[in-house]
């Protein structure tokens, strides 16, 4: 389709109770400074149920325009009333950019609507910008396991599309509310919609990790040696308010939940500081958390890859530093 | 149960090393593997006829002729037939061109095999790292998806899907013909066996090659019918700068550390 304003749309997308993704509001950050570049205005797309709050913090932060679109149906994702619902606004609009968060549900949006749309679509993007000889969107994106970057474009259809990891942008400064509210209503029927959602279980409860908010990961990897190993970790994520993450060895080993891990078949972090501690570093690992701020490794072998991307280094045993590191820090701030 | 598994052979992206001079990936001498996301979802069909052996497992893959290495691989683990899908017309195919041409395969596939109740895939490749072609397969064929399987188990009226959330996963049920991608389940898929390692030797493959469909639309395959075009490839700039401390002792390594990150107010 032919896009019929220079607009950036990010999809802002929610939780059941309807407050906002993270990764949503990250995006209006790059997505200014490319709507900039555009000359178009850019656009929050708030969908889900109970979302008013969520559409005053796009315009918060930074949307020119919000698009509501609410329903009972929104509330729970799923594919088929979300498609229908953004590919009914995109075509209804044509704005000429949309970007969606790499989320799970966003990865599951994003590769359904723009083969809807018949249109390109980047995946996990990590770095975004306006190429200025065509003014296409330029997408750039890690492969080969974080290997390789690749720069892709989408010069002849419309909408360009890309989907962008969590945390590799910083949500912008709050502003004043001043966005055009514009409330769409667009319902999907029940039949329309061919998955139905059984049941949720849940892990054991203090499981739940939210690796991609926080600000502080003590992570553990192979050189932890079993679960009781990680517990130094978990006193120094507490005193820096942080939480505690792992590599894949740590997790396939059965020393901690999947939902702590790191890494391409884990979570992609970007905290301010990262913690690893006994992680060998491993390509797959540093995809995931090597757009973190302050890297900060502890691994006994000097010649350790995690070392090449540090911050800081420490050569020493992990049973020894970390807890003399929480000791200091503690005797320092206090 | 009818089911297709849609699987490609990938470099062995954990053993990519990169040129510490010229800053290129080196790929001589990476061994070609199925992609393990793949595998997990064969490993689910193979969990469905271990329950109903009058299921069929189909598999399909698009690449070059020695591609067919991994047909033989998934025939030794547990499938009954393999389709290749080679053509120099396809090759620079981004991933809607991709699922084009896999769309229409599945059709042709489905002349031969019958109606496909349940198309599976692995979340995304290890090489391109995109999670697109299966639902783009899915909006072509216009079947309902579900992505993030674990596993699944036949129902009534069609599967019920353990699909990964944060801090657990959802059952989703889903109506069949459908399609579902798999991630990594927290059990080790199945080994081929000696016997069926020996049948695997002997199988044969049907290849559709560039003209197995004459009514596909050029303009939606091949580098030309790719929306996505690649500008540049580059290796990721490596940090430099950073800090090594190795005191006499840890505690002193630590809180030498300490000593900085207080100064600088990173903590």
């Amino acid at each position: 389709m032919e896009a019929k304003t220079k607009d950036l749309w990010v999809f802002i997308e929610t939780n059941e109770d309807g407050s906002p993704q993270r990764v949503g509001l990250e995006l209006l950050n790059p997505g200014r400074m490319m709507a900039d570049k555009q000359g178009g205005k850019l656009v929050g797309v708030v969908i889900g149920n109970n979302i008013a709050d969520t559409a005053k913090q796009a315009s918060i932060y930074g949307a020119d325009t919000v698009i509501c679109v609410e329903g009972a149906e929104y509330q729970h994702y799923t594919t088929d009333a979300y498609v229908k619902a953004l590919y009914h606004l995109i075509t209804k609009y044509a704005p000429t950019t949309v970007m969606i968060g790499a989320t799970n549900n966003g990865r599951d949006l994003g590769p359904r609507l723009s083969a809807r749309l018949q249109t390109g679509l980047t995946a996990d993007c990590t770095s975004l910008d306006i190429d200025e000889e065509t003014g296409n969107v330029a997408w750039t994106r890690p492969a080969f396991g974080g290997n390789l970057m690749a720069t892709i474009m989408c010069p002849d259809h419309r909408p360009q599309c890309g989907t962008v990891r969590p945390g590799v942008f910083k949500r912008p400064e709050a502003g004043e509310d001043k966005a055009e509210y514009i409330k769409e209503e667009f319902h999907v029927a029940p039949e329309e919609i061919r998955t139905t959602l059984v049941e949720v279980v849940k892990e054991a409860a203090g499981e739940l990790v939210d690796l991609e908010g926080a600000e502080v990961i003590v992570a553990g990897g192979r050189g932890v040696g079993g679960p009781e190993g990680f517990e130094p970790l978990k006193e120094l994520a507490e005193t820096l308010g942080g939480v505690v993450g792992a590599s894949r060895a740590a997790v396939d080993a059965g020393w901690i939940p999947h939902a702590h891990q790191v890494g391409q078949t884990g979570k992609t972090v970007g905290p301010k500081i990262y913690v690893a501690a006994g992680i060998s570093g491993a390509i797959q690992h540093v995809a995931g958390m090597s757009s973190s701020k302050y890297i900060i490794a502890v691994n006994k072998d000097e010649d350790a890859a995690i070392f090449n991307i540090a911050d800081y280094g420490i050569v020493g045993d992990l049973f020894e530093v970390i807890p003399a590191l929480n000791a200091e820090i503690k005797k320092l701030k206090a | 149960m009818n089911i297709l598994v849609c699987v490609k052979q990938v470099p062995d992206t954990t053993q990519i090393k990169i040129d510490p001079v010229k800053h290129t990936l080196i790929r001589e001498g990476v061994p070609a593997i199925l992609n393990p996301f793949d595998g997990y979802a064969l490993e689910a069909a193979a969990r469905i006829k271990d329950k109903d052996p009058a299921t069929k497992i189909v598999v399909v893959t698009m690449g070059p002729p020695q591609a067919s290495a991994v047909l033989k691989e998934c025939v030794g683990i547990a499938a009954d037939k393999g389709y290749l899908v080679t053509g120099r017309t396809f090759g620079g195919s981004d991933t809607l061109a991709t699922s084009y041409i896999l769309s229409h395969a599945i059709k042709k596939i489905e002349e031969t095999e019958g109606k496909f109740d349940a198309i599976f895939c692995g979340k995304q490749a290890i090489d391109g790292d995109t999670a697109q072609v299966g639902p783009e397969i899915a909006e072509w064929l216009d079947l309902p998806q579900v992505t993030y399987g674990l596993e699944c188990f036949a129902t009534e009226d069609g599967l019920n899907v353990n699909k990964e959330i944060d801090g657990g996963y959802e059952v989703v049920n889903v109506k069949l013909p459908c399609l579902v991608t798999f991630t990594m389940p927290s059990f080790e898929p199945r080994y081929p066996t000696i016997k069926r390692k020996l049948m695997a030797n002997k199988a044969k493959f049907v290849e559709l090659g560039d003209d197995f469909d004459p009514t596909m639309d050029a303009a939606h395959y091949g580098l030309n019918g790719s929306p996505t075009h690649v500008k540049k490839s580059f290796t990721p700039p490596v940090k430099e700068g950073g800090m090594k401390i190795k005191e006499e002792t840890g505690e002193e390594s630590a809180k030498k550390l300490a000593g900085i990150l207080v100064d600088k107010n990173i903590v």
